[in-house]
């Protein structure tokens, strides 16, 4: 638990941010609230040579009411997501999705930005931002770029973003009216990382689902969206059959479709769940996501 | 404003609620106290180990083996040598000649086999995590990157992770001796009869995982030396024990050691230890001249500071029809580990006389094979062989109650102890001082509403809720209060289990207690203040109670097995009462009566039948002056008593747990839990409550959260929080708690041990509760921890897949 020695410095400015990445080369890191990267660091299984901490940057931080979409800066604290009534409002499955982050200590520090960068597909956040087609800022000595969701999470760990490239936030679009939300996570304890997860976003129309974005965590090596449950909805009735969800014969479509939940998809195996429990899990949470969005 | 928080405040804002609220504000012993070293404790105004610094101080770092055998065909340490900042590199050789080898205490049996463990490898490695190799730097930092240039060639060996394959013929050894470490039997009355033509029969295997003791605060040690003397610093449980234990290790004269428990963060048996880092640290003073130190990281600690249980249990019980238990067998397999520290193969042993728990029965066969595998070693775990003893008994009798289809207490009540019978001679030989089962019991069910929840469990198995509910009893009792010096010896244990005491008065009337006890969070110092201060009739305020320092409180046996108010306790109140016979000849003396007249009463000694007196107080300044005493009397007002027990103590009770498990996930969520104890009389019924909420949140955490997972190759893939799971507040329910007193007839107190059974009790409560849910799905066991998933898969086995979900497939079994 005891780090190998890196240099630490914390730039004034994003533009020195970005110089100090592009000099240092691919030995640089990024420091946002650290919960993520000091553990790799203390467990010695990253031996970055400077950290680069965007701690005093105020253009990365803060939440925007932009019209069609919010934009929430990357270093904004997990607690503040929480607790923005502009994220309450507008994007209210982002504030749902980071209440089950962690625990408040974790969530004080821990930051928005820091947990897409980090591109755990264990993270809440990910599946979340992938369900709502974020888009991601970035800037870059000499450059900026928006990255879609679609394209932002590349491999386990392994985010679409370069060597020296700094996300300043994300832009989540609001989806306007007649849509639920809800993220369903499962884990052991209150405070550990979801075995898995899913983000559902759904709007119905006249008794039936018309629309609805699945997004799964721990799914994969990278969050996944549901394409199959997502077109399977289209259409099916809102109510469950018989109120409480539970099956006891009559026929459900919308159990139906959550059963492709798991299609496609190769969900890793640890200490916590099998992938054939995870399958079963996104099909079962899916279900329970899709019926909360759409209460 | 937010205020300054210090520790000053917090002990003033204790002490006020304190005097809120006093049942009998005549007598401290009743008293919900809360705890005077909490202020220190949780403003971090105290000095753990790893606090102390000491001029000149060097910092230690272990290389540890990451194969789990191996032969070790080269340590290089050259290279680290020559690194910034460090000041020597060792190897096991390099201390072959000094280290000697980690003590085992309890050699259990005459054809036990102990290994030589010494406490760096010299010729080869036998788990993950075995130090082959120290680093002692300038820093810490220095000390960790110097680990990375030692070179270590293994040469990999067969591990050995299975008790069962472990003593299979063929199977690679862990020692030359074999993987055999001894056999150990105990048999009462005549099973073979109790068996033969038995109208019932069960028969279950259950498996106790192994489990990691997570302390809060990680083990740390601090050694320096004058030239001459040591002192050595350490976070653990047994100062006293480890001082004995180091100086006939390392030569080092006893005389010339000082170890020092500071405040220390807990432990669950995981501090009741000598180990190889705290050898070490003594001997690189001894080798450098300068003081070291030495504190783990948590995933070095889940490596490395000792595991607890991990036991193979066969259970057999033989019942008449009506329920009447005729007898049982155990025979189990404990996983030793790697090599017997202290206490490792007395743990299992100390199991063997609760299997039958509170009942009554003709007949009872108990054999234990100690087995070495390729892990770290096991040794005392929070209740230490008596969980794994409760937990197969309480399971195994919900068995019993489900074969014959009778309900689970009243197939309890036709077999347990009555509170008539007491004092009962068991099965098992240990004769129980005192108890009422039936109080208890009735006790919980009325809390719990145990009707009605049974009325919910028919109506949601009727409904086939995907939700379903279940109930867990769990009826137990312990033996603890370790122990009886006489016994101890009689099961080959290498001490005695006396406590010492010392009370002192002092000029100004205030009252020291010295306690051989090592408290780790059990609050000795506000209960043995409660017990002195009735005792000697001065306010609690005024007593200071001292411990943890073989320099200070120099004798002692020191904290675990739910001793230390049984036998410390009852040492201070021992004490007391020898400086008060004291005190009144000097009274009499000063008031010109004979002593026989003179009464004692809320700290004021008088002539019978008169207003003279004397304050205790004002007996302590004369004493103190000396100017007028009796006649042969020493100008001191102090005494000591070393209480040796003459038997056990029984605390037990009756936990009741409604778990609602849902069939689609797996998940179980624990509804209500109810725990009714009897420890007796209570002298501090917040300490009490707290030592109970503690232990069922760590039996909740076997029951559902905690396993200790290696690899086939042996490596322990639970090294962090993220992969070990424990429980915490946000994972438990409600606790509702409540007591009977049934006092204990072994010690004037009248108290019992309450250390370890919220533990003990807790484990098979959730399980059978658990079990209990599944019962429509022809499920009789889950494996500990009952993760979700083995729930989902034995809900699957059963081929009762949930509610329109699929099962488990056959393509991916493997036990999770
Ligand atoms: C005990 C514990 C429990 C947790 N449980 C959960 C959980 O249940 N669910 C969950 O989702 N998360 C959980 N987390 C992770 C938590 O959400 C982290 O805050 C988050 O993953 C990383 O955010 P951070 O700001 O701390 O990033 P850091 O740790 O500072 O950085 C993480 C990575 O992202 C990079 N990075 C950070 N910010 C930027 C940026 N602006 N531009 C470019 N790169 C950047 C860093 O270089 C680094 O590689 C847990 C963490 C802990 C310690």
């Amino acid at each position: 638990m005891i780090p190998a020695a890196f240099d630490y410095v914390r730039p004034a400015s994003l533009e020195e941010a970005c110089h100090v990445l592009a000099t240092s080369g691919e030995e640089a890191k990024v420091l946002a609230g650290g919960q993520s990267l000091l553990p790799l660091l203390r467990l010695r299984l990253a031996y970055p040579s400077v950290l680069v901490d965007l701690g005093r940057l105020p253009d990365l931080h803060g939440v925007q009411d932009r019209g069609d979409h919010v934009f929430i800066g990357a270093l904004t604290t997990h607690d503040e997501v929480m607790r923005s009534p502009v994220i309450r409002e507008h994007v209210p499955l982002v504030a749902l999705a980071t209440a089950t982050v962690a625990d408040p200590a974790v969530r004080h520090r821990g930051t928005f930005g820091g947990s897409l960068a980090h591109a755990d597909p264990a993270g809440d956040l990910p599946a979340v931002a992938l369900a709502l087609d974020c888009v991601f800022v970035t800037r870059m000595t000499g450059g900026q770029r928006e990255i879609p969701a679609a394209d932002f999470f590349v491999d386990y760990l392994e985010s679409a973003l370069e060597a020296g490239e700094v996300l300043v936030g994300v832009k989540v679009p609001k989806l306007g009216a007649g849509w639920g939300f809800h993220y369903e996570k499962f884990h052991r304890t209150a405070q550990a990382w979801a075995v898995v997860g899913v983000a559902a976003a759904v709007r119905t129309e006249g008794g039936a689902i018309a629309e609805a974005r699945i997004g799964l965590t721990n799914m994969g090596s990278t969050p996944v969206r549901a394409p199959a449950v997502e077109a399977a909805l289209r259409g099916a009735p809102s109510a469950a059959p018989n109120g409480n969800g539970s099956s006891n014969g009559a026929h459900d479509p919308v159990r139906d479709a959550c059963g492709e939940a798991a299609d496609d998809t190769s969900p890793p195996a640890d200490l916590h769940a099998t992938s054939d429990y995870r399958r079963h899990l996104a099909r079962v949470l899916t279900y329970r996501a899709v019926r909360a969005a759409s209460a | 404003m937010t205020e300054q928080i210090d520790a000053g405040m917090v002990a003033r804002r204790i002490a006020e609620s304190d005097r809120l609220g006093s049942p009998d504000p005549s007598r401290e012993i009743g008293r919900a106290r809360r705890r005077k070293e909490d202020a220190r404790l949780i403003t971090g105004r105290t000095l753990w180990t790893d606090d102390i610094q000491l001029p000149g101080m060097l910092y230690v770092a272990f290389l540890r083996s990451p194969m789990a055998h191996a032969r070790i065909a080269r340590v290089d340490t050259s290279a680290a040598r020559t690194q910034p900042g460090v000041v020597a590199v060792y190897s096991g050789r390099d201390f072959a000649g000094e280290q000697g080898n980690l003590p085992c205490a309890w050699p259990v049996s005459e054809d036990i086999v102990i290994p030589d463990h010494p406490p760096m490898a010299v010729e080869e490695v036998r788990y993950v995590g075995e130090a082959v190799a120290c680093v002692v730097a300038t820093d810490r930092y220095k000390a960790a990157d110097a680990l990375e240039a030692i070179e270590v060639d293994y040469e990999p060996l067969e591990p050995v992770l299975d008790m069962t394959e472990a003593l299979a013929e063929g199977s690679p050894k862990v020692h030359e001796a074999g993987n055999r470490a001894f056999t150990w039997k105990f048999s009462g009355g005549d099973v073979e009869a109790a068996f033969r033509d038995a109208p019932v029969l069960i028969e279950r295997t259950y498996v106790q995982q192994r489990l990691i003791p997570t302390a809060m605060e990680p083990r740390a040690v601090v050694a320096t030396t004058d030239g001459t003397a040591f002192t050595l610093y350490s976070s653990t449980q047994i100062p006293h024990v480890l001082r004995v234990m180091l100086a006939l290790t390392t030569g080092i004269p006893e005389h010339l050691l000082r170890v020092v428990a500071p405040d220390v963060g807990g432990g669950f048996g995981s501090k009741l230890q000598v180990t190889a880092e705290e050898v070490l640290c003594l001997l690189l003073t001894r080798r450098i001249g300068k003081p070291v130190k030495w504190t783990e990281s948590r995933s070095e600690g889940n490596l490395t500071a000792h595991h607890g249980r991990d036991q193979l249990q066969r259970i057999a019980l033989a019942a008449e029809r009506d329920g009447r238990i005729r007898g049982m067998r155990a025979d189990l397999l404990a996983d030793m580990g790697a090599y017997l520290m202290l206490v490792t193969p007395g743990i299992p042993i100390l199991g063997a006389f609760m299997y039958n728990g509170i009942y009554k029965m003709d007949a009872y066969d108990f054999t234990c094979t100690g087995v070495f595998t390729t892990k770290m070693p096991t040794d005392a775990y929070r209740g230490a062989g008596r969980p794994e003893a409760t937990f197969a008994i309480e399971r195994a009798v919900d068995e019993l109650a489900h074969e014959l289809g009778m309900d689970p207490v009243e197939l309890r009540r036709r077999n347990w102890i009555t509170h008539q019978e007491f004092p009962y001679t068991t099965i098992a030989g240990l004769t129980y001082d005192s108890g009422n089962y039936e109080a208890a019991t009735d006790r919980a069910l009325a809390l719990f509403g145990y009707d009605k929840l049974r009325a919910e469990q028919a109506d949601r198995r009727d409904r086939r809720d995907p939700v379903q509910l279940g109930i867990g009893v769990s009826t137990y009792t312990e033996m603890c209060g370790l122990a009886p010096s006489r016994v101890l010896g009689s099961l080959s244990y290498g001490a005695g289990g006396w406590e010492h005491a010392a009370v002192r008065l002092l000029p100004t009337g205030k009252v020291e207690v010295v306690t051989g006890t090592s408290p780790h969070g059990q609050g000795h110092e506000t209960a043995w203040s409660q017990i002195a201060a009735d005792a000697m009739g001065v306010p609690f305020e005024d007593v200071s109670v001292l411990h943890g320092d073989t320099t200070v409180a120099p004798r002692g046996m020191d904290t675990y097995g739910s001793r230390s108010l049984v036998i410390g306790g009852v040492a201070v109140l021992q004490a007391c009462e020898k400086v008060k016979e004291k005190a009144r000849k000097l009274a009499a003396h000063m008031l010109e009566a004979s002593p026989e007249d003179i009464e004692f009463s809320g700290g004021t000694f008088t002539v019978r039948g008169t207003s003279a007196g004397k304050t205790i107080q004002e007996l302590a300044l004369a004493a103190f002056a000396a100017h007028d005493l009796p006649e042969g009397f020493e100008p001191r007002l102090d005494a000591e008593v070393t209480f040796d027990p003459q038997n056990f103590s029984f605390p037990h009770g009756t936990h009741l747990c409604a778990v609602e498990v849902d069939t689609e996930t797996g998940l179980t969520k624990i509804r209500s839990y109810v725990a009714v104890d009897d420890v007796g009389t209570v002298v501090n019924p917040l300490i009490v409550e707290g030592q109970v909420h503690g232990g069922i949140a760590q039996g909740i955490g076997q029951a559902l959260f905690e396993e200790a997972v290696h690899d086939a190759e042996g490596n322990l893939l639970t090294t962090t929080m993220t992969d070990y799971l424990i429980p915490s507040a946000a994972d438990l329910p409600e606790f509702v708690t409540d007591r009977t007193e049934t006092p204990a007839t072994s010690n004037v107190l009248g108290a019992k041990g309450v250390g370890e059974a919220g533990t003990i009790a807790a484990t098979p409560a959730v399980v059978n509760a658990v079990v209990d849910a599944l019962r429509p799905y022809g499920v009789r066991d889950v494996r500990m921890p009952c993760s979700p998933e083995r729930i989902w898969r034995a809900i699957g086995e059963s081929g009762g897949a949930a509610a329109g979900w699929a099962g488990p497939t056959e393509s991916e079994g493997g036990e999770r």
